[in-house]
C-alpha cells in the first residue's frame, strides 16, 4: 500500500489519498493521471491493467486500486 | 425530417398516441418501426448502411459471447484436470478468437464510415500531391451522400461490441432488439452517443403512460426548441454572412462572429440534445446527458469533461485507454524512462495517447484539414496547460486570493476560457486552415472596432430587433443555467403555484412560436452537428 500511495503522491503530493473515496467522481484523478500512472503501478506489481479494469469502482479511493492489484496479481 | 418540420410534428404526434395505446410489450416493436420509418424518410439508401452495422455487431457479439461461454464451461469442467499453465493457455487461445471478431467487426464498420466519409476528402488530397509534382491525371470518386447519423450510430455499436467483449454488458440475443438499440430515432440526428447497459432497459422496456413524466419530457422539448428557435436559427444568418466572406469581414467582425458562433452552436447541440433527451423522456426512456453547463468551465480541460461528454467518454473509453495499456504502448514508456528519464518518460505516454485521441475527434468531426487542426489545436493546449501546472501553482502559492474560490477571479477564467473555445471553434466554420490565422491576425491589425457600435453589425442580416430577441434569449439561457447549479429547473419551476407555472410554460411556448426564427426570410435549419 505504501509504494501506491507514493505513486499517487508523486503525481498530487497535495491530496491525502488515505481518506479520499471518490477520486474520479470528485475529479481528483482524470484520465491523464491514470494513464502516467498505469505504467508504473504494472512495473511495481508486476500487474497488467487493461482497460475493462479503468472504471470508476477500481479507481474511487487508494484502498480501491489497490483491491484491484491485488485482484489482478491472484489472476496472474 | 428535420426536429423542426410538421412533418416531424406529426409524426411524433402520432408515435405517442400509439405508443401509450397499444399493449405495453410491443411499445419497443413500434418505436423500432417508427424509427426505421423515420431513417427512411432521411433517404431510403441509408437503411443498407444502418442495417449493416445493425447486423455485423449483432452477429459479431453473439460469437463472442458465445465463445465466452464455451470457455467459462470448459474451464469449469475440466477445473481438476488442468494446470494452471494449461488453463491460462487455453484462455489466451479463446481470447484471440475474440478479439478477431471484435477487430474484423471494427475493420468493416470503420471502413464502412470511412468511405462515405473520407473517401473524398482522401481523393482531393492525393489529386493535390498529384499536380503538386506535375501530375495531369485527375481521380475522380462518385461522392456518396454520408448517411444520416452514421459517425453516431456506428460509435454506438462499436462501443456494445467492446462491452460484449469486456463481458460488462451481455450480448442480445434478437437482433430487432439491438437494431433498436441503434436506430432509436431521436439519436440519429445528431446522438448522443448511448451505450447499450445504460440505453436498452429504457427503450425495450415497458411502459405505463405517466402524465407527469410525458409533461417533463415536452418541457424539456420546449427548451430545447427555445434554444435552437429563437437563438440558433436566429444568429445564423449573421454567422454566415461573415464567415462567408472574411475578406470583407475582419477583425472585430471575425471577433463578434465567432463569439456568435460559439453562442450558436452551444444553442444549436444542446438544443437538439435537450429535445433528443426531452423525446426520450416523454417516451419513458432515460437517456444520457451530453452537457453540464460547459460554458462555465474554468480551463479548456475542465471544458472537455462538460461538452459533449458521451463523444468524450467514448473516446476515453474505448481508445484513449486501450491504447495507453496496450503492450506497445507499455513498451515505448518504458524505454522512453530509461532514455529521457523519470519524469519526461512518464509523460510520454500522456502525449502520444491523447494525440491519437485529439487527432481521432478532430478526423471523427468531419472531413476536412480544418477539424484535423482544430483536433490537434485541443490537443497542444491540453498538454501546454498540463505542463503549466507547476507555473501556475507557484502563480496561486504567491497570490492565495487569486483562485477559483474568488468570484472576480473565477469570472475571468470563465471568461478566458470562453474566449479561448471562441478561437479554437474559428477553425469549425472557416474555409482553409490559413484563411483561420488570416481571420484571427486579422482581429489585432484591421483596427475597425468602430463596426461594434456605429451600426455595422445591422448590415449582417440581422435587424436590432433580431439582436434585441437573440440578447434576451441568452440572458434567459445564462439565468436558467446559473438556477440549474442548484438543482432541476423543471423541479424548481413543478414546486410553484399553477397559475406561475402556467405563466412560465405557455409563455416560454409563446416566445417560441412568435420569436422563432421562421417564416419569410428565414427557414428552420438542420443541427449543426447533423453533418458529423
Amino acid at each position: 500500500m505504501e509504494e501506491l500511495l507514493s505513486i499517487l503522491n508523486d503525481r498530487h503530493p497535495d491530496i491525502d489519498f488515505t481518506t479520499r473515496e471518490h477520486l474520479i467522481d470528485e475529479a481528483v484523478l482524470d484520465s491523464m493521471d491514470i494513464v502516467s500512472m498505469v505504467q508504473e503501478i504494472a512495473e511495481t506489481f508486476d500487474v497488467t491493467i487493461t482497460a475493462r479494469d479503468i472504471k470508476p469502482e477500481n479507481f474511487n479511493s487508494a484502498k480501491a486500486l489497490y483491491a484491484l492489484i491485488q485482484r489482478l496479481q491472484d489472476e496472474e | 425530417m428535420l426536429f423542426t418540420s410538421y412533418g416531424f410534428f406529426g409524426f411524433l404526434l402520432i408515435l405517442f398516441l400509439l405508443y401509450y395505446t397499444i399493449p405495453r410489450r410491443f411499445q419497443w416493436v413500434l418505436l423500432l418501426l417508427g424509427s426505421y420509418l423515420f431513417y427512411c424518410i432521411s433517404g431510403p439508401t441509408n437503411l443498407v448502411y444502418i442495417l449493416c452495422t445493425t447486423l455485423t455487431t449483432w452477429y459479431a457479439a453473439r460469437r463472442i459471447a458465445a465463445n465466452q461461454q464455451r470457455q467459462k464451461a470448459y474451464l469449469r469442467e475440466h477445473k481438476e484436470d488442468l494446470s494452471r499453465e494449461e488453463k491460462k493457455s487455453y484462455r489466451e487461445g479463446q481470447k484471440k478468437i475474440r478479439r478477431r471478431w471484435v477487430a474484423g467487426c471494427l475493420l468493416l464498420n470503420l471502413a464502412v464510415l470511412g468511405v462515405v466519409k473520407y473517401t473524398g476528402f482522401v481523393i482531393a488530397n492525393l489529386n493535390g500531391i498529384l499536380h503538386a509534382f506535375g501530375g495531369t491525371v485527375e481521380l475522380t470518386w462518385a461522392s456518396i451522400a454520408l448517411p444520416m447519423g452514421i459517425s453516431f450510430y456506428t460509435f454506438m455499436a462499436i462501443g456494445y461490441l467492446i462491452d460484449v467483449y469486456r463481458e460488462t454488458v451481455p450480448a442480445e440475443q434478437n437482433p430487432f432488439r439491438f437494431a433498436l438499440f441503434v436506430s432509436f430515432f431521436p439519436q440519429l440526428v445528431q446522438g448522443p452517443i448511448g451505450r447499450y447497459g445504460d440505453l436498452a432497459p429504457g427503450l425495450l422496456g415497458e411502459h405505463p403512460f405517466d402524465a407527469h413524466t410525458v409533461t417533463r419530457g415536452l418541457q424539456r422539448m420546449l427548451w430545447g426548441y427555445f434554444k435552437k428557435m429563437v437563438v440558433a436559427d436566429r444568429v445564423l444568418t449573421a454567422v454566415t454572412t461573415i464567415i462567408g466572406d472574411t475578406t470583407a469581414y475582419s477583425g472585430a467582425y471575425i471577433l463578434f462572429g465567432m463569439v456568435l458562433y460559439t453562442v450558436e452552436l452551444y444553442a444549436d447541440f444542446t438544443g437538439g440534445i435537450d429535445i433528443t433527451i426531452g423525446i426520450a423522456e416523454a417516451l419513458g426512456i432515460p437517456m444520457a446527458e451530453n452537457f453540464h453547463r460547459p460554458y462555465f468551465s474554468k480551463s479548456l480541460k475542465e471544458y472537455w469533461r462538460r461538452w459533449h461528454i458521451t463523444m468524450c467518454s467514448w473516446f476515453r473509453d474505448y481508445l484513449f485507454y486501450p491504447v495507453s495499456t496496450s503492450k506497445w504502448m507499455l513498451k515505448i514508456t518504458k524505454a522512453a524512462r530509461s532514455r529521457l528519464g523519470e519524469r519526461v518518460g512518464k509523460r510520454i505516454p500522456v502525449y502520444l495517447c491523447s494525440f491519437t485521441v485529439w487527432l481521432a475527434t478532430g478526423v471523427w468531426h468531419g472531413a476536412s484539414w480544418n477539424f484535423i487542426v482544430w483536433g490537434l489545436a485541443n490537443w497542444v493546449v491540453l498538454m501546454l496547460s498540463e505542463e503549466l501546472e507547476p507555473l501556475y501553482a507557484k502563480f496561486h502559492a504567491r497570490f492565495p486570493g487569486l483562485d477559483n474560490r474568488n468570484l472576480p477571479y473565477k469570472i475571468f477564467a470563465v471568461g478566458r476560457t470562453f474566449l479561448l473555445i471562441c478561437v479554437l471553434n474559428l477553425f469549425d466554420i472557416t474555409s482553409s486552415i490559413g484563411e483561420t490565422f488570416r481571420a484571427l491576425v486579422s482581429i489585432f491589425t484591421a483596427g475597425n472596432w468602430p463596426v461594434l457600435w456605429d451600426g455595422s453589425l445591422l448590415e449582417l442580416g440581422l435587424t436590432g430587433l433580431d439582436y434585441g430577441i437573440a440578447g434576451v434569449a441568452c440572458i434567459i439561457m445564462l439565468a436558467v443555467s446559473l438556477v440549474q447549479r442548484r438543482g432541476s429547473v423543471r423541479d424548481k419551476i413543478y414546486a410553484k403555484p399553477y397559475p406561475v407555472r402556467f405563466v412560465l410554460w405557455y409563455g416560454l411556448f409563446l416566445i417560441v412560436l412568435l420569436m422563432g426564427a421562421y417564416g419569410i426570410g428565414y427557414d428552420a435549419s438542420q443541427f449543426i452537428y447533423n453533418r458529423f
